[in-house]
């Protein structure tokens, strides 16, 4: 074998720094955002729920029929070209009446999760990084919301405020963000020790800049789960509400009641009852797949 | 510049009171190097912090260019967080994953409001005098390694233009050639800056090399204090000299020759310490009186210090 002596030459600095590999800079969000992208089911759920929540937009805007508009002669009427998912006893069109579903199902989680966000965050936040007394009290505070079951709210709700959907509303407003405070807390607790904290007390820098600028970010990603798994939850609730009639009330349409309706006529119409269960059905799991992914993104140490 | 007297700091643990740091009394002149150095658990962190008031002293003063500091509120303390700052063991742990270098250096400046319009200038200068470039500014902690976050760490202590810092083992989780980086960046940055270190660490030589001055703790209290020379070639302490007998020679020779002083049995709980003494349990010229005369460090000449009433 042949050497040359000049392969030996030391690197001038132009060359040095051409041999470097530099990869353009990414932010942590970019990087959880990359690595959703490779999981399919992840991305199917996420396509989904896009999807739905385009239906539930500008679907009734779109479409023929109105969800109130009733029409005798197509009442009960099977799925056809007409009318995609068919009618009700009514005859009111179901395509419609599941697209308006949506809206009210969709706004019931989506209202909740801000909720959520919004004191569980600020909330749980404050407990763990107060600690001692504060947080002892603010924690009670939180096991005696958490022990009275959703339910009991809603009863009492109905006989102040009456069924339908501020009374949903101001029941999943009371108790949907005790868990979320929870998570949150021992998150804060977490952080509130780790080292880069303690850095920005030297710093001289206040509480409520290492709050937000130093310990809330760094629990974004725990929220944000949670968060996906909880959109599913308030759904079902509603769902769950109106189908046993707490819910809102006719003509207005949510998964729940639309699918109460159709338990009547089960037995001799069946579609009625699967186009809205579905709907809620793959709704949920679409957020659950997203969740699942978010959740492996986030914390790649947790994947197989 | 730096004086702490008589610093007891306790922490109440499930089992009982922890007593971390007990009478401690320590000054470092301006331009000097302080080196801290004990066994880990001794209390040498806890000293570091509460110098710097991230816990509340339970007892003494903690002077600062003649001004106590002791009971300062946090916002009275604010000048005084831009004159000590600090930098930590674990470069990995010690900077926010969710900010980039640039703004994580910018933040002293934020904090105690310098004019805006220097900072990033301010964040590039800082980046060059700490050996990085200013392209890396835009970077997050995870694209750096240990010594470049290190540095990033040394940064953002200088951000603020500190008179003091306290290194808290700045380099105890780096590998060996990096830490001889870090210490000659720490070292041409005091020449050049006129900066004070309090040195806190468990490497023996490597404090040797960087102090002026060395104080050895002990299960919470200063045993010995001396200037470094002085106090690494004449050790008076019992526990100093067993602590020195243990440090590596790099000459196999001469290792053969050296004789090791081994401690009897492990380092006692800091929630129940030993009466008198401290050391007595563990001490190799222990006398009966050790258990209940509480020894003061005493001047044995030439500004070197000693707890051991008996050298």
């Amino acid at each position: 074998m042949n050497y040359n002596p000049d392969d030996f030459l030391p690197l001038t600095l132009q060359e040095k720094s051409s041999a470097e590999i530099m990869r353009p800079s990414k932010t942590y969000w970019a990087d959880v955002w990359s690595r959703l992208k490779t999981d399919r089911l992840a991305m199917l759920g996420l396509l989904t729920i896009t999807v739905i929540i385009l239906f539930a937009v500008f679907g009734p805007m779109l479409s023929r029929y109105s969800y109130d508009e009733m029409d005798f002669n197509f009442s009960n009427e099977p799925p056809s070209l007409i009318h995609w998912f068919g009618c009700d006893m009514l005859g009111r069109d179901l395509f419609v009446r599941v697209m308006y579903g949506a809206r009210i199902s969709l706004s019931v989680g989506i209202l909740a999760s801000i909720i959520e966000l919004l004191i569980g965050v600020a909330y749980g936040g404050i407990s763990g990084f107060k600690g001692g007394k504060v947080d002892d009290v603010m924690m009670r505070i939180v096991d005696v919301i958490y022990s009275v079951p959703a339910m009991i709210y809603v009863i009492l709700l109905m006989v102040v405020v009456g069924p339908g959907l501020k009374s949903i509303f101001i029941t999943l407003g009371i108790s949907y963000w005790a868990p979320m405070a929870r998570m949150v807390r021992a998150e804060v607790m977490r952080l509130k020790n780790e080292e880069f904290v303690i850095a920005a007390r030297v710093t001289g820098a206040s509480p409520s800049r290492i709050l937000f600028r130093h310990i809330i970010p760094n629990a974004m990603g725990a929220v944000l789960v949670t968060l996906t798994f909880s959109v599913p939850g308030a759904i079902f609730t509603e769902a769950f509400l109106s189908f046993v009639g707490l819910g809102v009330s006719a003509p207005m349409a949510s998964w729940g009641v639309l699918s109460s309706d159709a338990v009547e006529a089960l037995a001799v119409y069946p579609y009625q009852l699967f186009f809205p269960a579905a709907a809620i059905s793959l709704t949920i799991l679409a957020f659950n797949f997203l969740g699942d992914g978010l959740r492996d993104a986030l914390d790649p140490k947790l994947r197989k | 510049m730096l004086e702490v007297n008589n610093l007891t700091k306790y922490f109440n643990t499930p089992s009982g009171k922890l007593h971390a740091c007990e009478g401690v009394s320590l000054s470092i002149a301006k331009g000097e190097t302080l080196g801290l150095v004990g066994e880990s658990g001794c209390g040498k962190t806890t000293t570091g912090r509460t110098i710097i008031r991230l816990y509340e002293p339970d007892e003494g003063q903690i002077i600062f260019d003649g001004h106590d500091i002791t009971h300062l509120t946090q916002k009275k303390l604010l000048p005084f967080r831009k004159k000590i700052q600090m930098i930590f063991q674990d470069p990995y742990a010690s900077l926010n994953p969710r900010m980039t270098a640039g703004d994580i250096i910018r933040e002293p400046m934020i904090v105690h409001r310098l004019p805006k319009d220097e900072h990033t200038d301010r964040v590039n200068h800082l980046l060059k005098l700490v050996g990085l470039n200013s392209e890396q500014a835009g970077r997050y902690p995870h694209e750096f390694s240990g010594g470049q976050r290190q540095r990033i760490g040394i940064a953002r202590a200088l951000a603020a233009e500190p008179e003091m810092i306290i290194c808290d083992e700045p380099i105890s989780a780096l590998d060996v050639s990096i830490q001889a980086q870090i210490v000659n960046i720490l070292e041409d940055l005091q020449k050049s800056l006129g900066l004070t270190y309090l040195f806190v660490a468990h490497d023996l030589s490597m404090v040797r090399h960087i102090s002026t001055r060395v104080a050895v703790m002990y299960l919470g209290s200063i045993v010995e204090t001396a200037e470094s020379d002085e106090l690494y070639t004449r050790p008076l302490h019992p526990y100093t000299v067993s602590l020195l007998s243990s440090v590596p020679v790099p000459d196999p020779d001469k290792s053969a020759m050296r004789h090791i002083i081994p401690l009897k049995g492990e380092i006692p709980s800091a929630v129940n310490p030993p009466s008198g003494c401290k050391f007595h349990t563990r001490c190799p010229n222990a006398k009966p009186e050790c258990s209940s005369i509480t020894p003061v460090l005493q001047d044995k000449g030439s500004n070197h210090l000693c707890a051991c009433p008996f050298v």
